[in-house]
């Protein structure tokens, strides 16, 4: 029974972990500045815990296989559990601390640095099923957001009230994210009714949009195309039908879209 | 046995003779312990169907589940599972499988069970309270399970609930109305069961002991469970307020998750001054903790197991183990925040979350160790349950790894919300009891009922569901570096389109180890009444409970106070005429 253990465990241990080295199911290639510093905390992390996890499985199996059944003498781990433990701390807190240093820069990029100050402003909004994204227009500011204003049924998604504020008359709300290739993007994340959540995963973002909350993100994305922006955090029957685009432009063709916004 | 150095003793409590304080509102911690058990079988059962429902959904989005639609008109309409059905399936799943399933069995199950025997006491320090428990803990089962037959149906909010999807009410959608108030209900019935319940086991574990059982003859599972009993006397006190606010939010119009300004289905809400990250802080400061409430019995009783088909002891004593689980409970209470990465709480604290979180990477490490570097020498015997502890080690390998993934704000940027926390989950905290409480049941079960259970089915149940849970989980890796979300009632973006014959394949596999799953219940049910009489100590194992009868009287050792004497786990001793030294002998025999 000892050998089966042994030999069914190789065998899901090597399966397991084929399709990491093939790269069969991988993450799309990012697209953003900040993107290659996670993927290479990916790569660090996969090699390190791959180690821990084939060794560690391989030697449960060897360990089964060699002590199974048979009415050998007990023997006992040479040193005791001392060196195990002392090994095992060590091990592992090399890890974590190589791990938490070079991944702790990674995600200080992203989400603690500030934002370039010449950084595009734009506003998303989330709603039960939906999002939306504000340019703030030709001046430059956004319109104050009210929220006894918001209504689908009038298509005020966010509760602008241009009669009353004069920033908001020319504020662009439009139902997907076009963006400047390599411009710094500050977004401000809102929600009016559950939290969502912005995922991009070329962008290797994630934030949620809570209500309440107005969540600043910032990236520069670096390859023109269209992304998915899907909704992570479960926020009613709709779910999963939640998503819009995140086009990415060169400056021109960015410029000739804004200005047909600004023109209907 | 020389352990009779006491005059038999009446227990002080008079045996029960009538059917209903026997079997029903029953004192004795062992019939309450087989009604923990016998609760989590039922709500495994349902969990596991659930999960089947919702995985043939995954698998075939358009395919019709004939007949479920008798069962829920509204949610399966000719048995068409609706996207709001799915996310019912989906919440109940979970709910009932963390709360009902893996913290009864281990925990409640059969630490009511054997923690007092394992002591020698007669019965747990405070027996109404025990059976009090047990019935609060029914009673939320009940309520939770009525929330399939309100009208609008079980919530869609998950097993986390999160705020404001659980706050609001009606208006956030189907599910959120009575189900969701149910839900919460049960929930805190459920926080004050287990309230109760962790208060008896400390204080049993504390004054209860006979002479002789000092703290460090106590057994591994004993003191698992006594260190979870701590764990989840915070984590439920914590939970239980949180259950109540939610209860007040929806009910009585405060606003304790509900911020101002919020807009629902073009309604605006009449809230202010609430939070919707208050309902994390709450949830996961319970969360966390939970994980541990589930596992850390599980550990317990595979150290426990293992030892007796190992014929030794395990490596470093028990103590470095139980040093494990003291510093894994202690720094499960500082970690809560690593589940909120991208919640929108100050990026700075993420640092200080996932420190603490791969720094519990370090206690499991090393009991990992202590397994492996256990087994090295060892006469392995092959049961079931010593299958199912050995495969009880590689999973919760398989399923640690991943932590170091999830732990690192950096990565969880890009796999928060993908199927590789579901992976990272299951295989840590789910597979990883479940295969606890399969080993506690093939090693206990003839303890427990009298009976030996079939070896033969044991182990072809084993080889299924080991192969099984790896078909069905290592897949959700590859998911989720691939970016796919989870709780999504089907794939439609383009990216997630080419990966559904990977769900396709997982389902296949989940109803194949689910159908396997029929083995171990007929295999229960047979031995419960015609299996083959089990002995007092048929694995030739040294705790105290193997020093009574099977199953045990009334008072557990027949008016007899042991008197203990020994280690827990002196197998294999040099000079002894047997290879294992039970706790009440009193041969003097040099110690390894």
């Amino acid at each position: 029974m000892g050998k089966v253990f042994c030999v069914a465990l190789v065998i899901i241990t090597l399966v397991s972990v084929y399709p990491i080295f093939a790269h069969t199911w991988w993450p799309p290639p990012t697209i953003s500045t900040t993107g290659p510093n996670v993927d290479h905390q990916m790569d660090e992390t996969l090699i390190g815990t791959g180690v821990l996890f084939i060794s560690s499985q391989l030697i449960l199996a060897g360990f089964v296989w060699a002590y199974s059944g048979a009415k050998k003498k007990i023997k006992f781990w040479p040193g005791g559990a001392t060196p195990v433990v002392a090994f095992g701390i060590i091990i592992v807190g090399i890890e974590i601390l190589s791990l938490t240093f070079v991944g702790s820069k990674a995600w200080a990029a992203m989400y603690m640095a500030p934002p370039d100050e010449h950084a595009l402003h734009i506003d998303a909004q989330a709603e039960q099923f939906a999002f939306f994204f504000r340019y703030p227009g030709p001046d430059g500011v956004f319109g104050p957001i009210h929220p006894d204003k918001i209504s689908d049924g009038n298509g005020n998604y966010f509760g602008l009230d241009p009669e009353h504020d004069v920033a908001a008359r020319d504020d662009i709300v439009v139902g997907s994210l076009a963006i400047p290739v390599n411009t710094p993007i500050l977004l401000t994340l809102h929600s009016k009714d559950m939290i969502h959540n912005f995922y991009v995963p070329e962008l290797r973002l994630q934030q949620d949009m809570v209500p309440g909350l107005d969540i600043p993100m910032h990236f520069t994305a670096t390859t023109i195309g269209k992304y998915e922006i899907v909704c992570t955090q479960l926020c009613g029957l709709g779910h999963y039908s939640m998503r819009a685009f995140m086009e990415v432009m060169s400056q021109p063709d960015y410029d000739t879209w804004l200005k047909q916004q600004s023109g209907d | 046995m020389s352990d009779a150095s006491a005059q038999p003793e009446v227990h002080h409590l008079a045996p029960p003779t009538g059917f209903i304080r026997k079997h029903v509102f029953s004192l004795d911690h062992k019939v309450i312990g087989l009604q923990y058990y016998g609760l989590a079988l039922a709500a495994v059962f349902i969990g596991m169907v659930l999960s089947w429902l919702f995985r043939i959904h995954l698998g075939w989005a358009t395919a019709a589940i004939p007949g479920l639609q008798l069962f829920s008109p509204n949610g399966a309409p000719g048995g068409l599972i609706t996207p709001e059905y799915y996310l019912s399936l989906l919440t109940m799943h979970g709910t009932i499988m963390v709360f009902f399933v893996l913290t009864n069995a281990p925990f409640a199950g059969f630490g009511n069970y054997f923690l007092p025997i394992q002591i020698g006491a007669e019965d747990m320090a405070f027996p109404r309270f025990n059976m009090m428990s047990f019935w609060t803990t029914f009673a939320a089962f009940l309520v939770m399970m009525a929330a399939f037959f309100v009208h609008d149906g079980p919530p869609i909010s998950g097993w986390t609930a999160y705020a404001t999807l659980s706050s609001i009410g009606k208006d956030a959608g189907p599910g959120e109305a009575m189900g969701q108030n149910l839900w919460a209900v049960s929930i805190a019935l459920f926080c004050i069961g287990q309230l109760l319940g962790s208060l008896n086991f400390i204080a049993t574990t504390l004054d209860l002991r006979t002479k002789g059982m000092t703290l460090s003859r106590m057994p591994i599972s004993t003191w698992a469970w006594f260190i979870t009993a701590c764990i989840g006397l915070l984590a439920f006190a914590d939970l239980l307020p949180a259950c109540i606010l939610l209860i007040l939010d929806r009910t009585a119009g405060t606003s304790f998750f509900n911020p101002a300004g919020m807009v629902v289905s073009d309604n605006l809400q009449p809230h202010s001054g609430g939070s919707p990250l208050l309902w994390q802080h709450l949830f996961w400061f319970f969360g966390h903790p939970e994980v541990y409430i589930a596992i850390i019995p599980a550990f317990g009783i595979v150290a426990h197991i293992l030892p007796t088909f190992m014929r030794k002891p395990l490596l470093g004593g028990m103590r470095v183990l139980i040093g494990c689980l003291i510093a894994a409970g202690f720094l499960s209470y500082m970690v809560w925040g690593h589940h909120m990465f991208v919640s929108g709480m100050n990026p700075y604290s993420a640092i200080l979350f996932s420190v603490p979180t791969l720094i519990i990477t370090i206690p499991f490490t090393v009991s990992t160790l202590i397994f492996l570097g256990s087994i090295y020498g060892a006469n392995l015997r092959f049961t079931s349950a010593s299958l199912f502890s050995l495969g009880f080690i590689s999973v919760f390998i398989s399923g640690g790894i991943s932590g170091f993934f999830l732990a690192q704000p950096s990565l969880d940027t890009y796999l928060h919300a993908t199927y590789f926390v579901v992976a990272h989950f299951h295989f840590v905290m789910a597979v990883a009891a479940i295969f606890g409480i399969f080993a506690g049941t093939y090693f206990w079960m003839p303890k427990m009922i009298g009976r030996m259970m079939n070896e033969g089915l044991g182990k072809l149940h084993f080889w299924l569901t080991f192969i099984g849970v790896y078909c069905i989980f290592m897949p959700m890796h590859y998911l989720g570096l691939a970016g796919n979300v989870r709780r999504y009632s089907a794939f439609t973006d383009n990216y997630l389109i080419p990966l559904i014959p990977v769900h396709k394949f997982i389902t296949i596999a989940a109803l194949l180890t689910g159908a396997a799953q029929f083995i171990f219940f007929y295999n229960l049910i047979h031995t419960r009444w015609w299996g083959v009489q089990a002995p007092d100590n048929p694995w030739d194992a040294t705790t105290l409970e193997w020093s009574t009868t099977s199953p045990p009287p009334f008072d557990n050792f027949g008016g007899r106070h042991l008197v203990v004497r020994q280690d827990p786990y002196e197998y294999s001793v040099e000079g002894a005429a047997t290879d294992f030294i039970m706790q009440t002998a009193t041969d003097t025999i040099a110690k390894h």
